[in-house]
């Protein structure tokens, strides 16, 4: 068992990956010299050279068409887009060509594409550089779409991505590079399954990413309070755990879904939608979702923080639905 | 296409709330088949439906209180097609108007709709779940979820406690409508006659040596088959005052007034009598007694009772005076066998006795033809191996 934080074991699971596999390299803005914008590659240069650590011009469109190329031909490209509202750039490399070639070529090609991309809010960096859109890629056949929040994940999913051959995005929100935590040896981390980070009995908390230590901490409130709810990390955004979510739900009776994206059209409402459809005789009450206010991110500190879901509205949500009287 | 309507399953029932289809959709039905349940006031009975045919379509949903006479289900007559069937339902609808220039008003059926959906309770999809496997009425469950909602623990609370209080003052309510009516409605005369039980004593307990101790027989059945032959010969007891008429009834099914948990009280009817043997009628009574208990009598037990027979003996009063069940015309009561002294052909001896008594519509028969009824039973009961 180490303790250390989400960003050393991003980092030390490239290094691994790049020990391991002389395929794969790594492409991105401020990825070499400056160490990464959020330092995840820091030392990477010097220790493995600028042709396998290289920095990329400005153009998220141009480089991760390039990893696509790469991966087409044979290599194993991890990508680092700099914040998810960039990624808007490269949308069309992503969903026209790399999760398409595979279905467009009958099998005969794939595109074994790692790519990172930072997301979420909580740094002032207003309003193009904090959305949370992974929904926009869960929402994308052809890819798998993955989200960390813990050491763990942090540490193990990247190889099981490099594995997959066909395209992978990995959502590192930016809140969570700081957070530490214990990396258990060994570790045990898949790409398919959705993980109950907190057992209850009273209310599902279903979130992923920035929000987990969110609803972790509603959760420690709520117990406080009488009310034991059940925390469930989806880890995967696609394709979406669903028996982990329902089982969780069925068992608890009461969801409340927590997504940093904004409500309408979120990754939440399909969670809403697929236990409405899979699990309405198991509800005693109905879902609720805890997402962000529908504006762009604001840069001012205490705006910032009303458009984000916070603990206080976690907590509030799910006292919601447990009604007048806290369960015996 | 056949409407399958709810049934008046009782004359004091004007609504009924469906608890269960035992059909679907797609489903044939025959003649006699239980095809839902209906809780009345009183009880959960289950209807059975009295054409053949397909069910078609099912037009109540579960939990719905709908008025007597309310078209629960159609189904399709032998023979006819879900094509022919949508036809007829087309047809039964009123036919569009080409467009007008002007905006046709909003059909008048739609404020009562909404209205219907405004009202409904919160109730959680898991805890109506719930609550029809542990057989609980939601509507008497108390929410304490959002906004008021009824969820799975308030069900389990419910489950757990004794039977809700509503239900008691429900059926008292029902008894008092039946019986209110009943008194304001027929002029009753009352007659009785004291009816020597040596003979059917005697034999009962030598018919009884002969049994197991699960198949026999209790006086209680002799006397309602002996009521039920009675009835041969004096007919105008046996039916119901409709409409300022008497209707004759077309078989003898006897009403036994069950009483139930909590001061209820049902009259099921046990069908032709007349036809039964004594072991059979002895089968259908303690059936009849379990499932009234039980709260599963089917609709046709409800509605049928062409005569009411009660038998207070077993609470130890010598007689008892009943109130006639609407529509009947009659009531027959029976007090307790007890040893006391008789005369019989100039000899005084102790002998088991019984009050017999009727309680008849004068509307529909007269004194004297009580009193050949009354007649008649103490003679059938001087012969039992006929019974």
């Amino acid at each position: 068992m180490r303790h250390l934080s989400y960003r050393e074991a991003m980092r030390e699971a490239l290094r691994e990956a790049l020990a391991a596999n002389p395929r794969v390299f790594l492409m991105g803005e401020d990825i070499g010299k400056y160490g990464g914008t959020y330092a995840v590659t820091k030392g990477l240069l010097e220790e493995f050279g600028p042709e396998r650590i290289r920095d990329t011009p400005l153009s998220e469109l141009g480089f991760v068409g390039a990893g696509i190329g790469a991966a087409l031909g044979g290599m194993r490209p991890i990508v680092e887009v700099m914040t998810v509202n960039f990624s808007l750039l490269s949308l069309d490399q992503i969903v026209n060509s790399a999760a398409a070639f595979r279905h467009m070529s009958g099998g005969q090609f794939s595109v074994p594409l790692v790519v990172r991309i930072a997301t979420g809010a909580g740094r002032q960096v207003a309003a193009q550089h904090s959305h949370s859109l992974e929904n926009w890629y869960a929402h994308v056949p052809g890819l798998t779409v993955l989200a960390p929040a813990t050491v763990e994940d942090a540490r193990g999913m990247l190889a099981g991505a490099l594995a997959d051959p066909d395209p992978v995005i990995i959502f590192e929100h930016v809140q969570l590079y700081n957070a530490e935590g214990d990396l258990p040896e060994p570790w045990t981390t898949d790409i398919h399954s959705a993980a109950v980070r907190r057992a209850g009995r009273d209310v599902s908390l279903i979130t992923y990413g920035g929000s987990l230590p969110k609803a972790l901490a509603a959760a420690e409130r709520l117990s406080g309070e009488g009310i034991e709810a059940e925390v469930v990390d989806l880890r995967v955004l696609r394709p979406l755990d669903a028996p982990t979510i329902l089982a969780s739900v069925r068992k608890c009776r009461r969801a409340v879904v927590i997504d940093e994206g904004w409500r309408t059209g979120s990754l939440a409402a399909e969670i809403v939608a697929q236990i409405a459809e899979q699990a309405l005789y198991d509800l005693d009450a109905p879902p609720v979702r805890v997402c962000s206010e529908e504006v762009p991110i604001p840069y001012a500190k205490h705006m910032e923080d009303a458009a984000l879901p916070q603990t206080e509205k976690i907590v509030a949500a799910a006292k919601g639905l447990i009604g007048s009287e806290v369960p015996a | 296409m056949i409407e399958f309507k709810l049934p008046s399953l009782g004359a004091d029932m004007d609504q009924g709330k469906l608890v269960e289809w035992k059909v679907k959709p797609g489903d044939a039905v025959k003649r006699g088949q239980v095809v839902a349940v209906v809780d009345t006031s009183k009880a959960a009975v289950e209807v059975e439906i009295w054409q053949d045919g397909t069910l078609f379509e099912q037009l109540v949903p579960i939990g719905e209180k709908v008025p007597v006479g309310t078209v629960l289900a159609t189904l399709l007559a032998p023979g006819e097609t879900r094509e022919q069937a949508e036809q007829q339902k087309r047809a039964a609808r009123p036919a569009l108007k080409p467009a007008a220039a002007v905006p046709a008003p909003p059909p008048p059926v739609a404020a009562p709709m909404t209205g219907a959906i405004a009202q409904r309770r919160p109730v959680s999809p898991a805890a109506r779940k719930h609550a029809r496997e542990l057989g609980v009425d939601v509507d008497t469950v108390a929410g304490t979820g959002p906004h008021g909602a009824v969820t799975v623990e308030d069900v389990e609370k419910a489950a757990a406690a004794p039977a809700p209080p509503d239900r008691y003052v429900e059926m008292r309510k029902a008894i008092a409508a039946a019986m209110s009516r009943s008194k304001r409605e027929i002029p009753h005369y009352y007659l009785s006659e004291t009816i020597p039980m040596q003979r059917a004593a005697e034999w009962l307990a030598r018919e009884n040596e002969k049994r197991p101790v699960t198949e026999r027989i209790l006086m209680g059945a002799l006397q309602i088959k002996a009521v039920a032959l009675a009835l041969a010969r004096v007919p105008e007891l046996n039916g119901f005052w409709r409409n300022g008429a008497f209707e004759p009834a077309t078989g003898v099914h006897i009403g036994v007034a069950i009483s139930i948990r909590q001061g209820g009280l049902i009259p099921p009817a046990i069908h032709d009598v007349d036809k039964k043997g004594l072991p059979e009628l002895m089968r259908a009574l303690s059936d009849l007694v379990a499932r009234t208990r039980a709260g599963s009598l089917r609709s046709s037990e409800m509605s049928d009772p062409t005569i009411t027979v009660t038998n207070l003996g077993e609470t130890g009063v010598e007689s008892v005076f009943g109130v006639i069940y609407p529509p009947q015309v009659a009531l027959v009561g029976f007090g307790r066998m007890e040893t006391r002294p008789w005369s019989e052909d100039g000899k005084l001896f102790t002998a088991p006795l019984v009050t017999a008594s009727l309680s008849g519509d004068h509307r529909a028969s007269n004194g004297i033809r009580g009193a050949r009824f009354l007649a008649e039973l103490r003679e059938r009961l001087q012969h039992p191996e006929e019974l």
